[in-house]
């Protein structure tokens, strides 16, 4: 099998290497043979890899431990679920999936791709052959996940513990989709580019993949806030750890663009600033692999020191030096259509959005580089943690939230004062009203009510939005309210998915304010003790320590430790959490011993119980409680978002669909009268 | 004034203020990382650096944990080979902090005129920690 696999990177080695090479000469220009040959070896490539990953995955399957990785990231006792997710769990298999993904959706971008931008075909699968191509080199020549041992362990060592955990399953998948779907824009970037096709022609082409990436990295950095939540132990969901910060880097970049992007669309402006943000968020994504595998910055979801990082950092600044350069020549030929008018416009708030979220991207990333920059500049290593991040990015977050409400509302081109009076009153005075019933409620602290204000005026926005599309909808057809909203969705899906996504942002935004009122106390409790934790919505929670539990499971011995929990003095019944040693089938400890902590979640807050160990062996117990005001919003504020952006991108909708004779011009125009139309 | 002037004014006072909050959150938030060497020659040079916040990455040595028996409070000793500072550190610690022989720490706090360290917060990254142990054994 190992033989069979590593034949098949061999084939995709070649196979990515040619179609780079005919592609980038050109010499595929009338000649269609050529230019066919170009995306066969892009399928061919796809079909090496995934025969080269079936057989990594059989070696894991069959419990091969001459194979390194299968002996490193396996054992017997493994349940089968983390045998098939042990592929992507160590850097060689990542490695492998990446690969084997990015050549499908490079294939998948050679057959969707609409015929009318077959021209830029080939340099696309000139410049995604030429990324499968550095990975597969990395595979080959620095992380071979085939690679086999001298000898055959009796059992390997089997997953580290934290990473057997459902979540874990399809978090790194899901960044991995993300991350590995942004090569596709970036080709379009350097296609249009090269061929000097400048015309908002591969902007649509790409429409679809920016919106795919973006969401694959949304729903990947809120699983791995989750999987952080439950399975680290620590009491929160963002550290601001380099690996997490990496992750946010190109989905901030990639938001920017696709709010700039619709500036280009609409009025051929922006062109140089969209083509640079594609090219930044691809080598911010290549940046966030490197940090994540070289072992530079010490993280705790990074992967240990290789010399794989050195592969990264030489790729990064090949394709900054090669990108950039290509940018700079094509500049006098991407010059915009049209100039601003006014900064009361939906531009200018487009504008702003835009330089606000390069603005965090970049303090994001200063404060992640800041150890290394300090020390190469200064001499000695400063670090900053997250008191810093806080520090620069709420109020920046603060300003982006409150462009979220300007934004839908203000006009194309010039705002008129009646356009501002129609659009502003409501959403502003909900804001206010937000602000003054906290503050009258006893909310004194400024960020708070400033975070709270301002939500309740983009949450003002967005309803008033929804609601007078749907009055003009029962005005022009005499449909009911539900069935209005459904068409009025389903008729404009890019628009309203998007305002689904903002109150997916803002959902966000309020849960995150709930963490400055979050309460920890750590207890040592003999049998039958109590301890009282009143939370910051006034109830008081009585925790008594009911015992501890020893016993064996599966692939691990646990010793489980019990709380009874009393809220307001109502039982709330029992919640564990358990120190677990794993073991392998011999039962030697694997990995040091890890912890599961015991969740207690409702709207308003979690209890957060996490067992740190016995006294002596005793059945005294030390706890630590945390509660954690409105994290169950945080996870309902990405489930809004992902559905927001599902309905972004579900095919067929949008206005451009609308079929000939179901176009309703009275409809359209009353909704062009009262400004909510784009 | 033209839109564009108005614009790059707007735009100016976000780049300003993205600048002056990095530029403050590094001065008022940053803390010297340093090893065990690197902070005995800083506090000889200059003895402010005694009872400063900053954070000491080194290995523990090994035999050195001594744990307080309700687990609350333990102490050890840390060094990276020429010198070694005594770590206190009252809370729970992280999972990762074993009694193994070759775990790195992090530990944040301020080293005291007495020569104790004294932590309030200990990171550990077990050298082992996500990669095989099989290495060594390879042909």
């Amino acid at each position: 099998m190992t033989l069979l696999g590593e034949f098949c990177l061999w084939v995709a080695l070649l196979l990515s290497l040619w179609a780079t090479a005919v592609a980038f000469s050109g010499r595929w220009k009338g000649r269609p043979d050529l230019s066919a040959s170009v995306s066969g070896a892009v399928y061919g490539t796809f079909g090496a890899l995934a025969v080269a990953t079936l057989a990594l995955w059989k070696g894991l399957a069959s419990h091969d431990f001459n194979i390194e990785y299968v002996a490193a990231y396996t054992s017997r006792n493994l349940p089968t679920g983390y045998i098939v997710s042990a592929l992507w769990a160590g850097q060689k298999g990542s490695l492998l999936f990446w690969a084997v993904v990015l050549s499908l959706f490079a294939a998948l971008a050679q057959l969707l791709t609409s015929r009318r931008h077959a021209h830029l075909l080939p340099y696309v699968a000139g410049v995604t052959s030429a990324v499968t191509a550095f990975f597969v080199c990395t595979m080959l020549f620095a992380a071979n996940p085939f690679e086999r041992m001298a000898f055959t362990p009796a059992d390997g060592r089997g997953l580290n513990p934290q990473l057997q955990n459902p979540g874990m399953m399809i978090h790194p998948p899901m960044l991995y989709l993300g991350y590995i779907s942004l090569t596709i824009p970036f080709a379009f970037a350097i296609a249009a580019l090269l061929s000097r096709s400048l015309d908002t022609g591969w902007i649509h082409a790409i429409r679809k993949w920016t919106l795919v990436s973006w969401l694959f990295l949304a729903i990947g950095i809120t699983l791995g806030m989750w999987w952080a939540y439950v399975e680290l132990g620590w009491g929160g969901y963002w550290a601001w750890d380099p690996v997490e910060n990496a992750s946010l880097l190109p989905w901030l970049t990639m938001t920017a663009f696709l709010h700039s992007v619709m500036i280009q669309e609409k009025r051929g402006m922006l062109k140089r600033w969209n083509l640079g943000l594609i090219i930044g968020t691809f080598l911010l994504s290549i940046f966030g692999t490197f940090i994540t595998r070289s072992g530079v910055i010490a993280s705790v979801h990074s992967f240990t020191q290789s010399n794989v990082g050195y592969f990264f950092l030489g790729f990064l600044v090949v394709c900054c030096i090669l990108s950039f350069t290509l940018l700079y020549t094509r500049w006098p030929s991407l010059k915009a259509d049209v100039q601003l008018e006014s900064v009361l416009s939906r531009e200018a708030a487009f504008l702003f959005n835009n330089l606000l979220l390069v603005g965090i991207a970049f303090s994001v990333l200063w404060g992640t580089l800041f150890p290394i920059l300090s020390e190469l500049v200064r001499g000695s290593k400063i670090t900053v943690g997250p008191p810093f991040f806080n520090r620069v990015n709420v109020p920046l977050g603060l300003l982006l939230l409150g462009l979220t409400g300007i934004g839908p509302l203000i006009a194309w081109r010039k705002a008129s004062p009646a356009n501002l009076r129609r659009q502003f009153t409501w959403p502003v005075a909900a804001g206010i009203v937000t602000a003054l019933v906290l503050f009258a409620i006893g909310a004194r602290d400024l960020y708070a009510l400033t975070a709270l204000g301002l939500a309740g005026f983009v949450a003002g926005t967005i309803l008033q939005e929804f609601y007078r599309g749907m009055r003009a909808r029962r005005r022009m057809h005499g449909e009911s309210a539900a069935v209005a909203l459904a068409r009025l969705v389903a008729r404009n899906r890019r628009r309203y998915g998007g305002y689904l996504v903002h109150a997916g942002v803002l959902i966000y935004f309020v849960a995150f304010s709930g963490m400055a009122f979050r309460r920890e106390m750590e207890a040592t409790l003999k049998p039958g003790e109590s301890v009282t934790l009143a939370s910051p919505f006034g109830h008081t929670y009585t925790l008594t320590h009911v015992g501890i539990s020893q016993f064996e499971a599966l692939n691990r011995i646990v010793s489980a430790a019990t709380v009874s929990v009393a809220k307001d003095g109502r039982s709330q019944g029992l919640i564990t959490s358990e120190k677990r040693q794993h073991v392998d089938s011999f039962r030697r400890p694997t990995f040091e011993p890890s912890t599961e902590v015991g969740i207690r979640s409702n709207l308003q807050e979690d209890l957060y119980i996490t067992y740190a160990g016995s006294v002596g062996g005793t059945e005294e117990a030390v706890y630590r409680f945390t509660i954690n005001p409105l994290v169950w919003w945080v996870w309902f504020g990405g489930f809004v978002l992902a559905l927001g952006g599902l309905i972004t991108m579900w095919p067929g909708g949008g206005a451009a669909l609308v079929s000939p004779r179901r176009v309703e011009p009275g409809y359209q125009a009353s909704l062009a009268a009262t400004g909510a139309a784009e | 004034m033209k839109a564009g002037h108005k614009f790059l004014l707007g735009a100016g006072v976000i780049v300003a203020s993205v600048v002056v909050l990095i530029a403050q959150g590094v001065k008022e938030t940053g803390v010297y990382f340093l090893t065990p060497t690197e902070l005995a020659a800083k506090t000889s040079a200059d003895p402010s650096f005694y009872d400063m916040g900053l954070k000491m990455g080194a290995k523990v040595v090994p035999g050195s944990i001594r744990r307080a028996p309700d687990n609350r409070q333990i102490d050890f000793e840390v060094s990276d080979g020429l010198r070694s500072y005594p770590v206190t550190y009252r809370g729970l610690v992280p999972d990762t902090f074993t009694d193994a022989n070759d775990i790195e720490v992090i530990v944040e706090g301020r080293l005291g005129r007495d020569g104790v360290f004294r932590a309030t917060e200990v990171l550990a990254k077990c050298g082992s920690r996500y990669e095989a142990v099989y290495d060594e054994a390879k042909a």
